[in-house]
């Protein structure tokens, strides 16, 4: 089984970086971006078969590490 | 006064920390290994700064998960005195033992420079020998040490005297929320903070400023 955890800052915290990416990108001359959030994406192989299982242990991958729950989100996706 | 310094890969400054803590109160701590799950009897555990685990996944990240850190923590429980410098800083907030987030400076940049920095809360076990509103010199080096917390978190620290360092002077070099450069937890015996005090300590260093942060943390008289 392979899962994507997608991790994104929250709404409200500050992001430097997606900042500079999106003055970056309107330096390059692409128009008409607006906000640029920048996050990040982890895939993730699993060997056993138990989907309800996998997505609930991929969740408490997510709280204990793959994500600070403070400023960020995640979202969990099961291929 | 007994103490001891966590030790993890990656980390560099953990000799300027074992040589502060060695000077000022007169015996060398001991060392304690990432993976060690217990930690001898201490008045004091300074976790130093550095890049362990090469800032992998989020500062402090990985450290903060690490056995010594369970050891850590159940000391901080019992009340030993617990200081984390700058990585020591980001491994205790990803630890949960020190509430809030510490995110890439607001420039992107790397800051390596003195700041200014003002006694917010004169009246902790770590800053009792300084006096309130105290302006005093530190140096700083880091990529993330925008602290960032919630609203609510923002207001209880606040509210509670745990904002216990500030930058001060418009000297802030990394955006941190309210000029937050140092806090407690809210028994007050767990301290994280960016700048480095422990390269402040004697003449040698150019000056002395950080060196009553480990006199108080130490019960150790002028």
């Amino acid at each position: 089984m392979k899962a994507r955890i997608t991790v994104t800052l929250k709404n409200g915290v500050l992001d430097p970086q997606g900042k500079a990416i999106e003055h970056a990108l309107s330096g390059l001359g692409f128009d008409g971006v607006g906000q640029v959030r920048q996050g990040k994406v982890f895939d993730i192989e699993l060997t056993g078969t138990d989907k309800a299982k996998a997505e609930a242990d991929l969740k408490a991958m997510c709280d204990k590490l793959l994500a600070n729950t403070v400023i960020e989100n995640y979202a969990v996706e099961i291929a | 006064m007994k103490s001891a310094v966590v030790l993890l890969p990656g980390l560099n400054r953990d000799r300027d920390m074992i040589a502060a803590l060695t000077k000022i109160s007169g015996q060398a701590p001991a060392t304690v290994w990432q993976t060690d799950t217990e930690i001898p009897d201490v008045d004091l555990i300074a976790i130093p700064g550095g890049f362990s685990f090469g800032d992998y996944l989020r500062c402090g990240a990985i450290a903060a998960r690490m056995p010594v850190m369970r050891a850590v923590a159940e000391k901080a429980a019992k009340g030993v005195t617990v200081i984390g410098v700058c990585n020591g800083f980001q491994i205790l907030v990803e630890a949960g033992l020190l509430p809030g987030a510490l995110m890439r400076n607001a420039s992107l940049k790397f800051v390596c420079r003195q700041v200014k920095l003002e006694i917010a809360n004169a009246n902790t076990m770590f800053t009792r020998r300084y006096q309130p509103g105290q302006i005093i010199r530190s140096p700083v080096a880091h990529h993330d040490g925008n602290y960032f917390a919630d609203a609510e978190t923002l207001a209880r620290l606040e509210g509670e005297g745990q904002v216990v360092f500030r930058y001060a002077g418009g000297t802030n070099p990394n955006g941190s929320i309210n000029d937050i450069a140092g806090i407690v937890n809210d028994k007050g015996n767990v301290l994280g903070l960016m700048p480095h005090p422990e390269n402040l300590i004697e003449a040698a260093h150019g000056g002395n400023d950080g060196r009553a942060l480990f006199e108080s943390a130490l019960g150790i008289a002028a």
